[in-house]
């Protein structure tokens, strides 16, 4: 029995150990924001944060997830207002939307560390989140808003 | 597993939003019947529009939405015609209906195909709500005005919201398409201006629903091994291990598709469990034994020689203007090079996913699909079934690019179902989508000039050499179809006196498909690399080459050998290949990029889609690594919509092309694709797209064209051009691997 909490609620797991979280936050309890593209933890698309931390889900198994805390991007915020989730608003970032709820929380993981950060951080930040439709501009641009630095 | 249900199905929209009261726009709307039975009757049908009797508009939006903004943008003009309260719109995806026209979104065509239809239902609602309120005031109709939700008559100061009059104007008579008065562009209040997206909300607190979170009670989830090698049917297998996963269910096998395999399941052998994880580690676990394919000497170096080969030699004339072999032989001198664009896969973020329930000889899915007509025909026809027993719910797509065109999982999930007698989800991995798309046609071409004094080409010869879409639908075909040459090879509008198109014959050992600006990918790179090879040459500036090269604006008209000139099935009447227009984006973008102050830039124009674009690619080369700092477009795409979303797919293409030109490559080796997921098959991250993409939109009262693919055709040579600009590096094979 594996203990966790997914954005604040505590939850108990007894299935397969060597599920990644992504499937069991999928799955099982319906979080189906953190989504899944590579399952390899190449393009960022299931990224949450476990203890505070960006951590790819796809590649998380839950044997590894005892006592702790996982924010996904439906618990970022209540109402859809982080700082990160409303730049991404104001720069119309999302296109198809699909890789987006794994920028928003690379970007809001960046902040908490990064509170101002350069280009280069930027780039370094979020080269780990693939995004096919192409939205890079437009990230680069929300995260710098969402930080309050100049574009 | 839970059970929640997490998408809204199209019943749940009718019962709950078309509610008893409702006046539906459009009779044939399979509506329950205490809806059906109050205000079906007497109205015109306009099936993309319902009025509640609460005020409520609910416009139906009957295309796919990958990220264009077409399920935003399209309701947006109908609104607007309506003077609806945008803040009182509800939208609602449609299920696949013929009904609603084509709802197969591919081809850049939403908005040109449509958009007219939304101002005509816009209006024709508009105009019944006034002539609704003339008669309860009883005053001319004319006097009566729509404006934000409301019927005004300002001689008397008198209003009466859209709901008022939702009875009385369900009884006026239909006016008729040709009475319509339409809004003047001044009085527009969505159409022009940037508004938000309808899911941009949902998309940003993970709340949008895609294929790949659809969920129904029951569900069942099921992953498919299918043949590494095209074609290969199951000889035996093994599934003793699979069987003991904890979750797995049980095992099932899908039969082979019959050529030509269309849009049919591939076949193979299907593990059912209780979650996607499970059903994924079963599959690991199955021994098949497959038979012999006969792609299996299929090797992507051999085939690329062998077309080129054929690309050497004449081949089959597909257009013929005045006589190249004699021009060639009196040139002054000739130029000749040859081009290679290799398979390319189309890595949407999310993988092909489908929900689909079988149940009293009907099947429901929920599926994200550009087509979802093709849906419903390709499960029909798999099952034996009627298209109308074929319910299909069109979800959010996380990309499409033109593989969510192609139905064949949504296929796999109902046969599945009816094996299983549960609603099956089928989950591709991102492995399985790389290994078994319909990939991008590789091509080869070869392109010889002869050339004047001065080095102006008074002669053209350009072949082209690839497997065909055609394949898809007929496996015996060896030649292109009209639509592939019609895309930027056959229409060439350069001003060259002698010019010969030939296309020299293919087989083919995979799925092809139509992949975002399709063949217009490998010709433009073709096209305009050997353009700036031939500027380069003559030691003239590009971009007045280019210019010269085109001639003077006017429209051509194009005429193949053969067949019909394509022209993304418009008349050239309607829609000329102009190039007065082509001249303008080439003059505004070599403007903008700082034309002429800098050397590290490449150029390329092409008219794809109907739309007329420019590039200059900006490049800049650290220690072997191509950085590219910007990207300049023009854009004439005739009449648009939303400034921003059209801004954005240019954005977007621009990193698209950049995928293309510098990473994008599909092999094969014994018949098997050798690539399997982002490490092997790079598309740009964001340290290595273009830094900064610049969009200049000529404004354009022309008729709307193409805007989610004709971005992409001139990223390739663009690049390849600056590159050689900086350089003096020529690239002729696509993707560009070293420097
Ligand atoms: S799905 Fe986890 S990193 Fe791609
Ligand atoms: S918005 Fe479509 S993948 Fe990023």
């Amino acid at each position: 029995m594996i203990k966790l909490k997914v954005n604040g609620v505590s939850r108990q797991f007894d299935g397969d150990p060597d599920m990644p979280l992504l499937w069991y936050l999928r799955d099982e309890i319906s979080l189906t924001g953190t989504k899944f593209s590579c399952g390899m933890g190449l393009c960022g698309s299931c990224t949450v944060h476990v203890n505070g931390a960006a951590t790819r889900a796809c590649v998380t198994p839950m044997k590894s997830m005892e006592g702790k805390a996982v924010l996904t991007i439906e618990g970022l915020s209540a109402k859809g207002d982080h700082p990160v989730q409303k730049a991404w608003k104001t720069c119309a970032v999302a296109q198809c939307g699909y890789c987006q709820p794994g920028q928003i929380m690379q970007a809001a993981a960046l902040l908490k560390q990064k509170p101002k950060p350069s280009d280069k951080d930027i780039d370094d930040a979020m080269q780990g989140n693939i995004c096919r439709c192409g939205t890079y501009q437009r990230i680069r641009q929300a995260v710098k808003l969402a930080a309050g630095v100049k574009a | 597993m839970s059970t929640n249900v997490t998408i809204v199905s199209r019943r749940g929209f009718l019962e709950n939003v078309f509610s008893a009261g409702a006046l539906i726009l459009g009779a044939q709307l399979p509506i329950p019947a205490e809806a059906a039975k109050v205000d079906s009757a007497a109205w015109n049908p306009s099936v993309y529009l319902g009025l509640e009797k609460d005020g409520s508009v609910i416009i139906v939006t009957h295309r796919s939405e990958m990220g264009t903004g077409i399920r935003s943008v399209l309701p947006m003009v109908l609104a607007d015609e309506l003077d609806a309260d945008w803040s009182r719109v509800k939208i609602e995806q449609a299920i696949g209906d013929a009904k609603y026209g084509s709802q197969n979104t591919d081809g850049s065509c939403s908005i040109r195909d449509f958009l007219e239809a939304m101002h005509v239902a816009g209006a024709t609602a508009r105009t019944m709500l006034e002539a609704a309120a003339a008669k309860q005031w009883n005053v001319p109709a004319s006097e009566c005005k729509a404006s934000n939700h409301q019927i005004v008559h300002s001689k008397s100061n008198r209003k009466a919201g859209f709901g008022e009059l939702v009875a009385l104007a369900a009884k006026q008579p239909k006016p008729d398409p040709k009475s319509l008065q339409f809004k003047s562009p001044d009085q527009y209040k969505y159409i022009g201006k940037n508004l938000p997206m309808i899911d941009s909300e949902d998309i940003v607190t993970g709340k949008g629903t895609f294929g790949m979170d659809a969920k129904v009670p029951g569900m069942v989830y099921a992953s498919i091994e299918r043949s590494p090698v095209f074609g290969g049917k199951v000889k035996k297998f093994d599934d003793a291990e699979a069987r003991k996963t904890k979750g797995v269910l049980q095992v099932e096998t899908l039969d082979a598709f019959k050529p030509p395999h269309v849009f049919q399941q591939l076949g193979g052998v299907a593990v059912i469990a209780n979650n996607t994880w499970a059903a994924m580690q079963g599959r690991k676990k199955l021994k098949v034994d497959w038979e012999q394919s006969p792609h299996a000497a299929y090797e992507s170096q051999a085939y690329k020689r062998s077309l080129q080969e054929t690309a050497r030699k004449p081949q089959k004339a597909v257009r013929i203007i005045g006589d190249v072999d004699k021009a060639l032989a009196s040139a002054a001198k000739t130029h000749e090079a040859e081009y290679y664009v290799p398979l390319l896969a189309h890595a949407s973020m999310e993988p092909p996913a489908s929900v689909a329930e079988f149940k009293d000889g009907k099947v429901t899915a929920w599926a994200a699909t550009q087509n979802p007509q093709a849906v419903q025909e390709a499960v029909a026809g798999a099952m034996g079934l009627k298209k109308e027993d074929v319910t299909c719910h069109v979800t959010l797509l996380g990309g499409g690019f033109g593989r969510k065109s192609k139905p064949d999982y949504v296929v796999e999930a109902a046969m599945l179902s009816k094996k299983v007698g549960k609603p099956v989800k089928v989950v591709w991995s991102r492995e399985e989508d790389i290994r078994f798309d319909y990939y991008h046609a590789c091509a080869a071409m070869y392109m010889k000039a002869g050339l004047d004094a001065k080095g102006k080409p008074t002669s053209w010869l350009h072949r082209s050499v690839f497997p065909s879409i055609g394949t898809t639908f007929d496996h015996t075909a060896r030649y292109a179809m009209d639509l592939e040459m019609g895309m930027g090879w056959n229409d060439l509008p350069y001003d060259i006196p002698n010019h010969r198109a030939e296309n020299g014959p293919a087989e083919n050992h995979v799925r092809i498909g139509w992949l975002r600006s399709v063949a217009h990918i490998y010709h433009a790179f073709a096209i305009h690399s050997f353009v700036d090879e031939l500027a380069a040459a003559a030691n003239r500036d590009r971009v007045e080459y280019l210019l010269d090269l085109i001639g003077p604006g006017r429209k051509l008209n194009i005429q193949p050998e053969g067949m019909k000139y394509w022209n993304n099935d418009q008349p050239q009447e309607k829609y000329p290949v102009d190039t007065a227009r082509l001249r303008r984006v080439i003059e505004l973008a070599a403007e903008k990029s700082g034309w002429g102050k800098k050397k590290n830039l490449g150029i390329a124009a092409h008219r794809s889609f109907l739309s007329y674009i420019a590039a200059v690619a900006e490049v800049e080369v650290e220690n072997g690594k191509i950085r590219i700092p910007r990207i300049t477009y023009a854009v004439d795409a005739g009449t648009t919509i939303h400034p921003d979303r059209v801004k954005s797919q240019f954005e977007g293409a621009s990193v698209f092309g950049t995928s293309i030109a510098l990473f994008g490559e599909i092999t094969a080796r014994d018949g098997k694709i050798v690539q399997s997921n982002y490490h092997d098959y790079k598309v740009a991250r964001i340290h290595e797209a273009p830094i900064e993409t610049q969009v200049h939109v000529i404004p354009s009262r022309e008729l709307p064209a193409g805007v989610g693919e004709p971005g992409v055709p001139p990223i390739p040579p663009a690049i390849a051009n600056a590159l050689f600009a900086a350089t003096g590096k020529r690239v002729r094979d696509l993707p560009i691997k070293s420097v």
